[in-house]
């Protein structure tokens, strides 16, 4: 039934700190990878090796340049590159699933995670114009709509070690830029690290009410006066050579058109 | 977005069809026998044909009779409901006019009402989007009904009605262009609220897409060709579809064979110039989704 749930028992989501991504896609590959041989239809490729290649992807990574203004104490400030992941938010007011016309989408009570029943799915891509974050696409493939399920399959496996039970792109963040838990519970840690950092929303005004939060990137160190510290010895050794060439020096300093 | 020709078809057609069918439900024209089978034949082959042609842009579409179940909460399913609904009812209508010689107004007016009710439904799946501003504007359930009720009164042969509806539905086709061309400003949606970057007066752009290739999301929500073309076709849209009917109609004729080439002449630049303007509704509404790529 694509009504939403009033509440859910816990909401499981993702914490993505934009301060911390190298921007590595190293979360696109693994979401791919894991997504394609296990849970529902897999993620499909067209013309994969040849000149206009596209493909699905629940995850992608896109990156940003921000140039921030002038201030009396940085008055020429570094421009900051940040990289932003971006897949489901698992909205607790997710558009895409009261736009559903057969059901096929639907948000669980006991986590919050959005899915699709692919096999109820028509194809009909109103849940992905419905979505601000781009996070649907329709598997060209399969006919159906594919998205994060927040690694549905692995985060309650019995069958994978403890540490292997979280998404996917968790996992394999090499910066730990993303973290993994319970946004519902004040008391976790992600919920700690939201409140410690102030982590955000994306698009607050469409009133989507996301459960994955981001945390701001920090602005750039301020540099010291002293930036190269090889600079002290690499000065010159003699200040005031003598003989001959502190002869000429002197000499051609005296001539008509200034010091050198 | 994406101007699929399935949907064009789809709003095009059906509009008109159904449009027909509320003015045949409500006795404008009160024809029985042959006459009234042809004109039911013309809007059932509008309105089914413009049904068959939304299948088409289906990923799956034997799946398409699952679409009924979520009547709740999905336009989409509301849609499809009322159409059938409206097929059915007015089916009755239309045996009891063609065999029966006989209109059975009760049922007429409910068919005239699930007829229009179709048309205001199919709107609303593009009006709810808050994702797409130029849709979700109180204007665009306005516009569809207005076109469906021109084409509908035209088609059924209402002269001196379709005339005003044809210039009601161009006047506020030009309050639907005036109102959406501001609308993506006035939804305050900006790359900075997509990425919660930036602030404080400092400088956003999109510095690198995450594939270097296309995808989905930009197939189907970022059409930026033909844009351009923009202010031409909306002429065009405007002067084939509803002021050349006008004129076709309000011209007068001796001729009974002349004037009705000319009401046909009229139908035909009306569709053309409905289509053109549907071609817009899709190529010119911009999704939020393409501030993430630095495009609209």
């Amino acid at each position: 039934m694509t009504e939403l749930p009033t509440t859910t028992t816990r909401k499981m989501g993702l914490v993505i700190d934009l301060d911390t991504c190298v921007g590595c896609h190293a979360c696109v590959i693994s979401c791919k990878g894991w997504n394609t041989e296990n849970y529902g239809a897999p993620l499909s490729d067209q013309d994969a090796y040849g000149a206009d290649p596209v493909g699905t992807f629940l995850n992608r990574v896109h990156s940003f340049e921000v140039q921030p203004v002038a201030s009396p104490t940085q008055p020429n400030p570094a421009a900051q590159l940040i990289h932003f992941p971006k897949s489901c938010l698992h909205c607790e007011d997710a558009p895409c699933v009261t736009v559903c016309p057969t059901g096929a989408s639907y948000k669980r009570v006991e986590d919050g995670i959005v899915l699709v029943n692919e096999s109820d799915c028509i194809g009909c891509g109103l849940c992905a114009w419905s979505c601000p974050y781009g996070a649907r696409e329709l598997d060209l493939a399969a006919g159906v709509m594919k998205k994060c399920t927040l690694c549905v399959d692995r985060i309650y496996n019995e069958n994978l070690p403890e540490v292997d039970r979280v998404p996917s792109c968790v996992r394999t963040c090499p910066a730990g830029a993303r973290h993994f838990g319970d946004l519902g519970d004040p008391d976790s840690a992600v919920s700690q690290l939201v409140v410690e950092r102030g982590g955000m929303d994306l698009m607050p005004e469409m009133g989507t009410k996301p459960v994955n939060k981001y945390l701001p990137p920090r602005p750039k160190d301020t540099l010291e006066d002293q930036v190269d510290i090889l600079a002290p010895l690499l000065a010159p050794a003699i200040e005031d050579p003598g003989g001959f060439l502190g002869w000429l020096d002197k000499a051609l300093d005296k001539l008509p058109g200034g010091n050198a | 977005m994406h101007p699929a020709p399935s949907v064009i078809l789809f709003t095009t057609l059906s509009g008109l069809g159904f449009g027909l069918l509320a003015f045949l439900g409500l006795g404008y024209p009160g024809v029985t026998g042959w006459v009234a089978f042809v004109f039911y034949a013309i809007a059932y082959g509008l309105a089914v044909g413009g049904l068959l042609a939304s299948t088409f842009h289906l990923g799956r579409p034997e799946r398409a009779l699952k679409a009924f179940g979520q009547w709740r909460t999905s336009w989409l399913s509301r849609e499809g409901i009322c159409a059938v609904a409206a097929l059915l009812v007015m089916g009755l209508y239309a045996i009891g006019a063609v065999f029966f010689e006989n209109h059975w107004p009760v049922l007429g007016m409910i068919g005239a009402g699930l007829s229009l009710g179709t048309v205001f439904t199919t709107s609303m799946i593009y009006t709810q989007l808050k994702t797409i501003p130029r849709w979700n504007m109180p204007l665009t359930p306005v516009m569809f009904l207005s076109f469906s009720l021109a084409g509908g009164a035209l088609l059924a042969g209402q002269e001196s009605l379709a005339t005003w509806l044809l210039l009601t539905a161009a006047a506020i086709q030009l309050a639907y262009w005036w109102q959406g061309d501001k609308a993506f400003a006035a939804s305050g949606t900006t790359m900075a609220s997509a990425t919660g970057l930036g602030g404080a007066g400092a400088t956003l752009r999109a510095f690198e897409p995450p594939h270097t290739g296309s995808n989905y999301l930009l197939r189907e929500f970022v059409h930026v060709v033909g844009r351009k073309h923009a202010q031409k076709l909306r002429a065009i849209a405007l002067v084939i579809g509803f002021i050349l009917p006008v004129l076709l109609l309000v011209l007068p004729v001796e001729s009974t064979l002349v004037k009705h080439l000319m009401a046909a002449l009229a139908v035909v630049a009306h569709m053309g110039g409905v289509a053109v303007s549907r071609w817009l509704f899709f190529a010119q509404a911009e999704h939020v989704v393409g501030l993430y790529y630095g495009k609209r």
